[in-house]
């Protein structure tokens, strides 16, 4: 289906994002070669605790974005909280303080429409578990700029709302279970 | 792969436009952080009602009506009285006992949009005791802005949140001491701006102007691209005295910058840097 090969996955994720985060990540190899971006709604006054916690739970390096940081492989980012995330064409990260989209700040319509100005076909971007419509415009976008679009099962999410938003404004996406995003994450590792 | 053909045009559209605004009207967002700007070029393009970046262009370089129209999307940033509380506690706590050893202060909020950070600052030197010998500048490209800024007011609702800021930044009094409600609006002691000149500066084209004891600069620096970021600090390296004091955004930071070495971390986790000795 893609004549380019994945170079960069973004996730977005809401309402039950750390269960399902918590199965995905932590089975990505520490030789996993692609950057993961990360949007996870979250309070804007609290700090940030996902990275703390997925650091002790994933074999690839976890870090909380940074302003013009350029991306690395192999490298879990995640949105710092009341920051948006956004992917430049030199595929390096920026943040903004744009007023919330979707009532959201991070919001993963940000990093999934920046992102696939910067990656174009060589995107893979998916939405989790949410009980909002963030991310369907994102996803969406993924798929017009030729990437791979995937949304989470919404029969298997914890809250079904957004990936099923997401699959109605991106008809071209999967539906997929958590289980059959890690298989295809996995595929990507060996290519 | 329509869709990618349709992204490359428009990274030219926007080019074309950015080079379009500057050559017409000298202001320069060539060098700003090219995603952010896009996401709000796209917003005012659709609540302009223009079908396109070129007919947006066209627009621009024939009718200055939309200049002022298009500068709202490109600068306005909504902001609060005393956000992010810590950095205000920490100016308190830290800076203020290192500034209150000089006679006179000059004091820049460079990028001051419609103004919120530069009350809470003259609020704090009040509270301080430092207003009196204190002359502040607040700066911004965007005319409506500093209109904004030279008004000081703001919607009733957000005044829960600015109270709330305010307290958590170690308030020595109360925030209604400083305005009066008004059909919805808070409307600020003009006491406040009695030692503010507002005026009309880019980070990108203009230059030192004076020298000041602290200058604080926060969530403008993240839409500039390196190259930009460099210029800026490196106006605000060249606008500090000896030992001066720079405060960023939460997530800003010096470590990209040719200027790092100017610069000492004061107080590290609220981005305030203190100028090394030349």
């Amino acid at each position: 289906m893609n004549a380019q090969p994945i170079q960069a996955i973004a996730i977005g994720a809401s309402a039950g994002a750390v269960q399902a985060l918590l199965r995905i990540l932590p089975a990505l190899p520490a030789d996993f070669p692609l950057p993961v971006l990360i949007v996870v709604h979250v309070p804007p006054d609290r700090s940030n605790a996902l990275v703390a916690l997925f650091q002790s739970k994933c074999p690839l390096p976890v870090r909380e974005a940074e302003d013009k940081e350029p991306i690395a492989a192999g490298t879990i980012y995640f949105a710092p909280s009341d920051y948006h995330l956004l992917v430049e064409a030199d595929r390096s990260l920026a943040l903004s303080w744009d007023e919330p989209v979707n009532h959201s700040r991070p919001a993963i319509d940000v990093l999934l429409q920046s992102a696939a100005d910067a990656y174009g076909p060589a995107l893979a971007g998916i939405v989790l578990t949410g009980a909002n419509h963030d991310g369907a415009a994102g996803l969406a976008a993924v798929a017009d700029a030729g990437g791979f679009a995937i949304a989470q099962e919404p029969a298997e999410a914890q809250v079904a709302t957004m990936p099923a938003a997401a699959l109605a404004a991106c008809p071209s996406a999967s539906a997929m279970t958590l289980d059959d995003i890690i298989f295809y994450l996995l595929t990507l590792a060996t290519t | 792969m329509q869709g990618q053909m349709q992204a490359g045009v428009e990274d030219i559209e926007i080019q074309l436009l950015l080079e379009a605004l500057y050559q017409r009207y000298h202001y320069d967002f060539r060098h700003y952080a090219r995603a952010s700007i896009k996401r709000r070029l796209v917003q005012a393009r659709g609540q302009l009602g223009f079908a396109s970046f070129s007919a947006m262009q066209d627009h621009l370089l024939h009718d200055p009506a939309t200049l002022p129209r298009l500068l709202n999307y490109l600068t306005v940033q909504v902001s609060e009285m005393f956000r992010d509380p810590s950095y205000f506690r920490a100016l308190r706590e830290k800076v203020i006992p290192h500034l209150r050893t000089y006679p006179s202060l000059k004091v820049w909020v460079a990028g001051c949009s419609n103004g919120e950070e530069l009350y809470s600052l003259s609020i704090l030197f009040r509270e301080e005791g430092l207003d009196q010998r204190t002359l502040f500048y607040a700066t911004d490209i965007n005319p409506d802005a500093l209109q904004a800024a030279e008004a000081g007011v703001y919607p009733l609702d957000q005044i829960r949140k600015f109270t709330e800021n305010h307290q958590q930044s170690g308030a020595r009094s109360s925030l209604s001491d400083y305005y009066t409600a008004d059909y919805g609006r808070a409307v600020f002691d003009k006491g406040l701006r009695s030692q503010v000149v507002f005026s009309d500066h880019s980070l990108v084209t203009d230059a030192v102007f004076a020298e000041m004891h602290l200058i604080s600069c926060r969530n403008v620096l993240i839409y500039f691209d390196r190259d930009l970021q460099d210029r800026a600090l490196g106006l605000f390296r060249d606008s500090l005295t000896r030992k001066g004091f720079l405060g960023l955004g939460s997530k800003e930071s010096l470590r990209f910058s040719s200027h790092a070495p100017s610069f000492a971390d004061f107080v590290r986790e609220e981005k305030i840097y203190q100028r090394r000795e030349p």
